[in-house]
């Protein structure tokens, strides 16, 4: 059982983990690419957290919340930098 | 997961295999939506999925499975964080991508920030 479940995450989420890379790859724009390593980030979370459950031990949930924040201000400063930089453009 | 569980912990062990993989399918989910929505708009919409939902059961799987009252404040506060913080890098996201024209406007049914948008340009320029 233990097992079984640890297999099928680990498959899907490496599922999930290569359409990120792959849009992360070919993403149009920049904003496509910050969308998608946000996501890997959450998957690599979903990664601690399966682990953490299946093992039964609570060392990565400060890690997780790290990741959470980490995710969080560079998606802000990024769509803060490509308004700024696109609105002086369209301006001038 | 211990192999001899019985029981109410048989139960709780096939509770936690389904939040698991249905939350490693929400990562899944959000991939799928990566790779196949047409714009960073509808994009947006998918790749919020594994963060909430997904975390959430993930979340609520690790609290099953240690046993402990104690470990549920940690994990709710983990998760409000998560609750907060996804909705305000999202909007961030797509208020820049709307401004840079990212979206699809044939995909539209009804833009009603247009007009708000053009206000705000104008107050800008004056």
């Amino acid at each position: 059982m233990k097992e079984l479940v640890l297999v099928v995450t680990a498959v899907i989420l490496s599922l999930a983990a290569v359409g990120a890379i792959v849009r992360i790859a070919i993403g149009p724009s920049l904003l496509d690419r910050v969308l998608a390593s946000d996501v890997l980030l959450a998957i690599l979370g979903a990664a601690l957290a399966i682990d953490m459950a299946m093992n039964r031990h609570l060392n990565n949930l400060v890690l997780l919340v790290a990741l959470a924040v980490i995710g969080f201000i560079g998606s802000v400063t990024f769509a803060r930098f490509v308004a700024d930089r696109r609105d002086h453009s369209n301006e001038s | 997961m211990s192999p001899e569980a019985s029981g109410v912990d048989a139960v709780i062990d096939a509770v936690t295999a389904v939040f698991l993989v249905v939350g490693a399918l929400m990562s899944l989910g959000a991939a799928v939506g990566l790779l196949r929505f047409p714009d960073l708009m509808s994009r947006m919409h998918a790749a919020t999925k594994p963060q909430v939902l997904g975390l959430f059961l993930l979340l609520a799987a690790i609290g099953l499975q240690m046993r402990t009252w104690w470990v549920w404040p940690v994990l709710l506060v983990a998760w409000i964080f998560q609750l907060l913080t996804v909705p305000v890098s999202a909007h961030m996201v797509g208020r820049s991508g709307y401004r840079t024209k990212h979206g699809h406007r044939e995909l539209l049914t009804k833009d009603e920030l247009e007009a708000v948008v053009q206000r705000a340009a104008g107050d800008d320029s004056t």
